[in-house]
């Protein structure tokens, strides 16, 4: 089975000389349809560039990044970005809804960017909405809608056009556990139902919906579901940043 | 874990058989805490030496149930409304074992963790799996029961990890605070070769 997201021996650095920061060095995972993958990792670990970069909002310093059998990093910046639109979806610790479109002008937005007609946006938003348990919320604006409401519409947004890649950083944050475990089963069932997600976390307990954990330190993965043998923690001090 | 108060607030809602009553605790709280008939037995009859319950005949398939006295309506309201009493804490495996980690010469406290770490996830996974698959669980009290033991398991689980994580990184900054640390260097390196020969 091809992955549906392949990562291979990523390096991200900002900066140079002396001030570079390295943000992943020779990260490699891949994830396949019908798999949640979880990234853990305590802040600065490099788990949220993994996603921009995994998302195609950001570009490795070298490496590759495959969705769905293409290299982000050799399109051009408009294939990247209609790679954007039609096959990852999104979903951010803060929503980022636009508060002055309706649920469903949120959600249809997309894919009439892509260039489908508007009627068919909307269906296909309404769809969405359905799926995520809030389509009498439609017309309604962000604003008037609670925090899980509203990152129910983000998770829409995100599988809206049958996409496949489903990256999702801390989405839970700001929401109480018990809404925030609504949003887990919600993007449990959605890679249940065939797409392949990648959960940024720092909680355990939200990493625990995933079939597989990826630990991050320091931009290395040091473990995949407890397997995987361990840099040494008191040998290796400041050293390698 | 208190089988007797359990066996008193199961009998509370009706009179119930020995076996009948084991059936009813585990549907409230799944295989977490197994109880054997035989100690269900144990604790019936001393229930009844105490005065907390009474035989309350056969049903129709001659089953002998048992119901509470007064005095065990009054141990059941009384342990309902008594918090739950945290004298020393429990003697916890992890924490002494991190803590002689830390300082027994030639052991790698990163891998400690780690392994830890890993084998406290995968526990996580497994509950939250089961928790997937009892679903909702909010149409059945008992599944509700249930579904609150295994949120119990989940967040103590959560609770470990995240410690571990605190320990890794107040581990690593007393290394970097620590650099000219000589001998602890030379330990490593030991432990280092160590692992290297595994």
């Amino acid at each position: 089975m091809s992955a549906v997201l392949r990562l291979v021996d990523v390096h991200r650095t900002h900066g140079e000389g002396e001030a570079a920061v390295h943000a992943l060095r020779g990260v490699s995972f891949a994830v396949h349809s019908g798999e949640l993958v979880a990234v853990m990792g305590p802040s600065g670990s490099g788990k949220s560039t993994l996603l921009t970069i995994a998302g195609g909002l950001d570009q490795p310093t070298s490496g590759r990044v495959e969705v769905e059998g293409s290299d982000l990093v050799t399109l051009s910046q408009a294939q990247r970005a209609r790679m954007r639109r039609t096959s990852i979806g999104y979903v951010f610790q803060g929503f980022n809804l636009i508060p002055a479109l309706t649920a469903v002008e949120n959600v249809a937005l997309p894919r009439e960017l892509d260039g489908v007609r508007s009627r068919t946006a909307r269906a296909e938003a309404r769809a969405a909405l359905e799926e995520v348990g809030i389509v009498d919320l439609a017309d309604r604006f962000p604003d008037d809608m609670s925090g899980g409401q509203q990152q129910r519409v983000a998770i829409a947004r995100a599988v809206v056009g049958e996409r496949r890649l489903i990256l999702a950083d801390e989405p839970t944050g700001a929401l109480d556990s018990e809404t925030g475990e609504e949003i887990l089963r919600l993007i449990r069932a959605r890679c249940d139902a065939g797409a392949a997600g990648v959960l940024v976390t720092h909680e355990a307990r939200h990493a625990a919906w995933a079939d597989r954990v990826v630990f991050l330190r320091d931009g290395v993965v040091i473990d995949e579901s407890g397997s995987a043998p361990v840099d040494r923690l008191l040998d290796e001090p400041a050293a390698s940043r | 874990m208190s089988v007797k108060q359990a066996m008193l607030a199961l009998l509370e809602q009706e009179p119930m058989y020995g076996y009948q009553l084991r059936t009813e605790f585990e549907s409230r709280t799944g295989a977490t805490w197994p109880l054997n008939v035989g100690q269900v037995y144990t604790t019936l009859t001393r229930l009844e030496r105490d005065g907390l319950i009474e035989p309350a005949g056969e049903d129709d398939e001659g089953h002998e149930r048992w119901q509470l006295t007064a005095a065990g309506s009054d141990e059941v309201a009384t342990w309902f409304t008594t918090p739950v009493a945290r004298t020393q804490p429990p003697r916890d495996e992890l924490a002494i074992k991190l803590a002689l980690a830390v300082t027994v010469p030639g052991v790698d406290v990163g891998t400690v963790i780690q392994q830890q770490r890993g084998a406290s996830m995968t526990a996580l996974q497994d509950y939250t799996r089961l928790k997937r698959q009892a679903g909702r669980g909010t149409d059945r009290r008992e599944e509700l029961a249930w579904g609150l033991v295994l949120d119990s398991l989940v967040f103590a689980a959560e609770a470990e990890i995240r410690w571990l994580d605190h320990c890794e990184a107040r581990l690593r900054r007393a290394v970097v605070e620590r650099p000219a640390a000589a001998p602890s260097d030379a330990r490593n390196a030991d432990a280092s070769n160590e692992q290297a020969a595994r």
